[in-house]
């Protein structure tokens, strides 16, 4: 575990190259995120970002570079691996398993946990976070509404009692109310302890929320600062705060 | 109407019903069997395991094997439940490995590649499944000496038709290894990993999900589950040959397809169902019929509902 000043690292990758085929997506991405922080990554369609989520968790392996977890490199190991060390994942377009419950999809993901105690806890307290959720526990996971289905995504994860949430596009396909309050509890999870690496098109809601973040260009990290400051960048204004 | 002249056939149809539904149930339960292998495999996978159908052969020679073990001359070396017991456990087993063989070695090197290739693969392990047991074990009918273990008079009057004792061993078999099944999918943690990986692989593998272990129990457990057709068919049918997989494979597949392919209860549905369409025709029309049924089956199921009875309009899987 690596200290810078006060700060400890809890995740960074390292010149990072990630391939699909003869295609070359992530070039040389390099980025940090420190314990406790709330981190966004944003950036076009197409730009990489969930290609770089995917390789955080394990599911695209990268051709060269380095993922470290927790102070250890992590970048040859499988997924399960990475979830049982805490990480977790709102993954793009929620991937909800249609034809379970509410509650099995919950019970997956705690998937790789044993602690009985620690799992009820952790049901009943995201269940107290979702009362919706709770009055839903025997319907199907397909037949749930997009909001609810985002409540359950994020419940899901939330059962495996992560130390690093990632979520791909937390706000898509919701309506701005929706956003608004989803975005509340994102900043709500992370201020009760737990980092979250957020990837993000909404830049203005999710620059609102974070303490950092970057900015990825055709598979690039192009720009990198406090979140205040990304809010009043020139550049960044230009390209994707429609402003 | 013409009442006196269907009369006879109709007393006939009547008199003769509950002793075909009693064996169309028999054929159904082996059907069944198989179908949950093709089924289980198509929910994980999207892939037609057309090898499936040799996996219950060699499930049906494994018994032989076992059976001609405990059976010397002198008689049963056990009591009969015991050796049936073995029986089944064995070629379970066997059977079970050898679709985790096949998966390895036909399969997995295959996983990425467009759909066409692992289905040509599947032929050809279907071919030299075949040609192994052709060439070790010559292409000789065997015969199960079922009687050394049940009595063929063993069975139970029912008033209307008889149920011997070997056709209620085959359905209460299948029955109990059914409810298993379906407490294991239900119930269970790698349960639960088998539907989360037929719904969806990737989001099931970001849950932490091993998914390469799980394809691996699945082929274990359908594999099994041919290999139990396969000794149930020998004890109730008592004849096994190298080339037995091939009809029953299409027989399975088309149970499996009828109740809607990657759907379990649809599998043992479709199974019963077909078992009891194929024994009907043999029965009440003709015995030439008996291979033609499943084809026709599976024709009108393509043509009219190719989800299938119980499958999701959009393919929902296990
Ligand atoms: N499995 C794959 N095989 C081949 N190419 C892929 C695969 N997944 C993604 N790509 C390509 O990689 C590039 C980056 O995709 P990625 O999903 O990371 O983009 P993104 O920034 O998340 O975009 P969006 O905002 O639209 O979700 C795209 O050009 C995409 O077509
Ligand atoms: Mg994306």
């Amino acid at each position: 575990m690596s200290n810078n000043g006060t700060k400890t690292t809890l995740l960074r990758l390292e010149d990072i190259n990630t391939y699909y085929g003869p295609i070359h997506i992530l070039q040389g991405v390099s980025l940090e995120v420190f314990a406790g922080e709330l981190v966004c990554l944003l950036g076009g369609n197409a730009s990489g970002k969930s290609t770089t989520l995917k390789t955080i968790l394990g599911i695209v392996k990268p051709a060269s570079g380095r993922v470290v977890f927790n102070g250890e490199a992590i970048q040859n190991q499988p997924t399960g691996y990475r979830v049982e060390r805490g990480m977790a994942v709102v993954p793009e377009n929620r991937r909800i398993f249609g034809s379970m419950s509410v509650l099995e999809n919950l019970e997956m993901g705690a998937f790789l946990r044993h602690d009985r105690d620690g799992i009820k806890a952790d049901f009943e307290r995201i269940l107290g976070l979702f009362p919706r959720l709770k009055e839903r526990l025997h319907q199907l996971g397909g037949t749930l509404s997009g909001g609810e289905q985002q409540m359950l995504a994020m419940g899901r994860a939330l059962m495996s009692r992560p130390k690093l949430l990632l979520m791909d596009e937390p706000s898509m396909g919701l309506a701005p109310k929706l956003v608004e309050q989803n975005f509340e509890l994102i900043q709500q999870v992370n201020q009760q302890g737990t980092t979250v690496f957020m990837v993000e098109q909404n830049a203005n809601m999710a620059l609102s929320i974070a303490h950092r973040g970057y900015v990825v260009q055709t598979g690039r990290i192009v720009l990198a600062d406090e979140a205040k400051n990304l809010l009043d960048n020139e550049q960044l204004r230009k390209a994707y705060l429609g402003r | 109407m013409h009442t006196q002249e269907v009369g006879k056939p109709m007393d006939i149809f009547i008199a003769t019903l509950p002793q075909q539904i009693i064996n169309g149930l028999t054929l159904g339960a082996v059907y069944a069997l198989i179908a949950l292998g093709y089924s289980m495999v198509y929910g994980v996978l999207q892939l037609l395991n057309f090898a499936h159908g040799d996996v219950y052969m060699v499930g049906a020679f494994i018994g032989y094997g076992v059976m001609m073990a405990f059976i010397p001359e002198s008689g049963p070396l056990f009591a009969p439940v015991i050796i049936i017991i073995l029986m089944l456990l064995v070629a379970m087993l066997g059977c079970g490995v050898l679709g985790i063989v096949i998966e390895q070695f036909a399969y997995r090197p295959l996983r990425n590649s467009p759909r066409i290739a692992p289905l040509i693969s599947a032929l050809g392990v279907s071919f030299f499944i075949q040609n192994a047991i052709q060439l070790t074990l010559t292409a000789q009918f065997r015969n199960y000496e079922t009687e050394k273990l049940i009595a063929p008079a063993a069975g139970i009057d029912l008033g209307f038709a008889r149920l011997s004792a070997t056709r209620a061993l085959v359905i209460v078999t299948a029955i109990v290894l059914m409810i298993v099944l379906q407490y294991l999918i239900k119930r269970t943690r790698l349960g639960k990993a088998m539907r989360a990986v037929a719904i969806d692989r990737e989001a099931a593998a970001m849950m932490g999900v091993n998914v390469d272990r799980v394809i691996i129990f699945t082929f274990f457990i359908g594999s099994a589950l041919a290999g139990a057709a396969g000794v149930l068919t020998g004890i109730v049918f008592t004849r096994v040959w190298h080339f037995m997989g091939f009809a029953a494979g299409l027989k399975g597949f088309t149970a499996a397809v009828l109740g809607g392919i990657g759907n379990i209860p649809g599998a043992m549905l479709g199974g019963f169902i077909l078992g009891l369409a194929e024994t009907f025709a043999v029965g009440f029309i003709s015995a030439t019929y008996k291979d033609v049924v499943a084809f026709v089956v599976l024709i009108i199921v393509l043509l009219l509902r190719p989800r299938g009875l119980l499958g999701a309009r959009i393919p929902q899987k296990v």
